[in-house]
């Protein structure tokens, strides 16, 4: 009896239920913990210079190699090492598995190198022979390899200069010749002094480029002269030009200070620096760019018409079926596939409006499209397309939920319509509606499949925003981490020596996310802590 | 029945108030003098807040209401199509049962309806704020703080400073929907003691559940039941001999 008693007070307390959803929060929070964990782990690992080791194998021959990971044999009976070996340029795939039987030894020397390569990947192996201007030794020391490297950075710094005065020469002479271009479309006059202005302005241009092209590559040439010579541990050597070597460092020597200096600069790198081999190493910053420029374009665009649809909506819109209709569809629009979006910007915002302002403002470069073709602009105002019903909801439901005396008091006060929104529902609502904002920008940043037709590149040359008048180019193509992720993911023909940087790339995905969202929490919390009552 | 009022401010004529269908008001001839407090009773649903917001048209908000009848505020009609609501609202204050200071500073509540009508004029504006402020008996309280958020005030002296806010703009009738029911009794009392304060420079109706209230605040009562007038009189008059049977059942407690 009594026992029954206690189990009617456990149902109708709701035990279960309590349960029920304190697992669902669980579950939630877990998945979300092992995704970062998992993206942490295999991202933040990347850029450590673990030691490298020379391996002596059962049949005699030599090989440096890092350990990667280990995992057992096929029949289960014995272990396998996965080992990146390097050298693809000698050897032609750079990760092994070799069964730990096989290996007779394993030590670390100390004179083992690795060296980041602009291609081909890393080197491993000894240093043989500097073979520079100043000097020509056997058996030089890191230390001079090093000195060298320096130098030939120095030279490529002051040939960048030059590279800079190419692209803006570039840039001015096509400018020119669309000019003329345009010109050609007019008909021709008496008066050809412009025409002919131009076309000496271009000249003069054209020839200070090929001049300067002729320097560079002397110069280039002359760089590339000084080279040094590798060996592998089997012996075989290479002639590597000192132009093409990026670092090199003796993982086996590095203390931890060095190692942590090391990873330090390889984050930075990461950030700051220009993507290298199909995008596999180097840096992502032109799609970190990439990503907050198109981030922030679309919030541009969303967050005013959202807010501005919103209020009509709920507060001029009189109620009734169309109005019903309308927010249906709008809660409808959040649901579409993202891809579908896309090909509705391709045909809407890319051909349609793109193609018109081309033959409206751009006719000289046809058939060559401007706006014709993906660009900035038209994956943002994709973006903005996918993410306005998120704005329009949470402003709508941020009108809502002001109490109707704080209108009323208002309009006793002899304001307008007008005058009261914009002077206490707005900023009332504003929380509400940054709330939907932070929603928006989540919601846009991973977004990948519509970008992938209205503008996102693997590799852009230039960036959006350059110093080049207008400065800002939104017709330009764009790079993007998500995009980055699926190219580099799936689309590498070295999917082993791109897997880490999928990581990493994921990693600043979500971490750029994280940090947008989070300087927008904060906005948020001051408004509402400005907009809404303490404790009564 | 009712007494004769010389000069109404406010003249209630044959008023009826539809919501959609249902009739709220039916037919009600009143009289507000000049200067003085009116406090308007009934039970829950009489119609009593119904007809308050009829004198500044706050029942426009409603939708698919309907007035018949007029109200005369000055001789004028307001609900004739040449009234201009917003001046009709500058007009005719509000003090709502819910205080509702906007999410500004207490500065800014009180010029609100300054600011809204385009008075620029810092000095005026600062003198309208002290001068508001000491009305709604609140200006020793608030004087150092100013340009603080009004919503870290207590209660009581948001509901002041909300009819600070409607004195600021210097109205000529200041309408108060049971301006007191969501105080503790000391500031109900402090409200209580401005009313009478305010008397002097504004005409008042209110609109109250506590018959002691009325009794304690108003110089005139009108009884509602059912969106019918009953009795309306002198205060002293109809709490102590109320000519009706129903006013005299309502105020002795036997229902409502």
């Amino acid at each position: 009896m009594k026992k029954n008693q206690n189990m009617n007070k456990f149902w109708r307390v709701g035990e279960p239920m309590v349960w029920l959803s304190g697992a669902a929060l669980a579950m939630t929070l877990l998945s979300a913990l092992v995704l970062l964990v998992v993206v942490m782990v295999n991202g933040l690992g990347v850029f450590w210079p673990s030691a490298v080791h020379k391996l002596e194998l059962k049949d005699g021959s030599l090989l440096a190699g890092s350990l990667i990971r280990t995992e057992k044999t096929a029949d289960a009976s014995a272990l396998r090492h996965q080992y990146k070996i390097a050298n693809r340029d000698l050897y032609g795939l750079d990760f092994r598995w070799i069964d730990v039987a096989d290996i007779v030894a394993s030590t670390t020397p100390a004179e083992l190198l690795v060296l980041e390569r602009m291609e081909y990947g890393d080197f491993y192996g000894q240093l043989k022979a500097l073979n520079t201007a100043n000097q020509k030794s056997q058996a030089p020391t890191l230390e001079a390899l090093r000195q060298a490297l320096a130098q030939v950075t120095a030279s490529k710094e002051a040939l960048s200069e030059l590279d800079e005065r190419l692209q803006d020469l570039n840039y001015a002479s096509e400018g020119l010749r669309l000019q003329l271009l345009k010109l050609d479309y007019k008909p021709q006059t008496a008066d050809d002094a412009q025409r002919r202005r131009l076309g000496d302005e271009k000249q003069i241009i054209d020839r200070e480029f090929v001049e300067l092209v002729q320097l560079q590559t002397r110069r280039l040439a002359e760089i590339r002269k000084q080279t040094a010579t590798f060996a592998d541990l089997g012996g075989q050597k290479k002639d590597i030009v000192l132009a093409d070597i990026v670092q090199a460092y003796a993982p086996n020597t590095m203390t931890l200070t060095d190692k942590l200096i090391f990873y330090a600069g390889k984050l930075y790198e990461l950030v700051a620096g220009e993507p290298r081999e199909s995008n596999t190493e180097g840096g992502l910053f032109p799609a970190i760019f990439g990503t907050v420029m198109l981030i922030f374009v679309m919030s541009l665009f969303s967050f005013p018409l959202g807010v501005i649809a919103a209020v009509y909506l709920r507060e001029y819109a009189k109620e009734g079926l169309l109005v019903r209709i309308v927010r249906i569809a709008v809660n409808n629009l959040a649901g579409i596939p993202s891809i579908v979006y896309g090909i509705f910007g391709l045909g809407f915002f890319v051909y349609g409006i793109g193609s018109g302002i081309d033959q409206l403002f751009f006719p000289e470069r046809l058939p060559t499209p401007t706006f014709g073709t993906g660009g900035l602009l038209w994956a943002s105002l994709t973006l903005a397309l996918l993410t306005v019903p998120v704005v329009i909801v949470a402003t709508e439901e941020a009108l809502g939920a002001i109490p109707r005396e704080m209108r009323e008091g208002s309009y006793a006060l002899g304001s307008t319509k007008f005058q009261t929104l914009v002077r206490v529902l707005l900023p009332m609502a504003s929380p509400g509606i940054l709330t939907g904002l932070i929603l928006a920008m989540a919601r846009a940043a991973g977004e990948v499949a519509p970008l992938m037709i209205t503008g996102v590149v693997k590799l852009a040359p230039a960036l959006p925003l350059d110093g080049n008048f207008p400065y800002l180019h939104l017709e330009r193509k764009f790079m993007h981490l998500g995009f980055h992720i699926y190219d580099i993911g799936f689309q590498s023909p070295n999917v082993e020596a791109a897997k880490p940087m999928v990581y990493v790339t994921a990693l600043l995905l979500v971490l750029i996310v994280l940090l947008m969202s989070s300087v927008a929490i904060r906005l948020r919390n001051r408004m509402k802590k400005r907009y809404t009552f303490g404790t009564f | 029945m009712s007494p004769v009022i010389e000069n109404p401010l406010i003249k209630v004529e044959d008023l009826r108030f539809y919501y959609g269908d249902s009739r709220a008001l039916h037919g009600i001839d009143l009289d507000f003098p000049e200067k003085q407090v009116t406090a308007l009773i009934g039970p829950s649903g009489c119609g009593k807040s119904t007809l308050l917001r009829c004198f500044n048209r706050m029942n426009d908000l409603v939708d698919g209401s309907r007035v018949e009848g007029q109200v005369l505020l000055d001789g004028e009609n307001i609900y004739a199509k040449s009234t201009d609501v917003i001046e009709l609202r500058r007009k005719v204050g509000m003090v709502f049962q819910k205080s509702n200071p906007f999410p500004k500073s207490i500065y800014e509540n009180v010029i609100y309806g300054l600011r809204i009508a385009g008075e620029k004029n810092k000095t005026l504006l600062d003198e309208r704020v002290e001068l508001s402020l000491k009305g709604a008996a609140l200006w020793d309280e608030v004087k150092d703080r100013l340009h603080e958020s009004a919503l870290g005030m207590s209660g009581g002296q948001m509901q002041r400073l909300c009819i600070a806010r409607a004195i600021a703009v210097n109205p000529k009738v200041i309408l108060m929907d049971e301006p007191c029911s969501a105080l503790d009794p000391k500031s109900t009392a402090r409200v209580e003691e401005l009313i009478g304060e305010l008397r002097e420079n504004f005409t008042i109706i209110i609109v109250t559940h506590n018959m002691q209230q009325a009794a304690r605040v108003s110089d005139l009562t009108a009884f509602l039941y059912e969106g019918n007038l009953v009795e309306f009189g002198r205060t002293e008059k109809l709490f102590v001999k109320p000519a009706q049977k129903q006013t005299e059942d309502y105020i002795t407690g036997r229902f409502g």
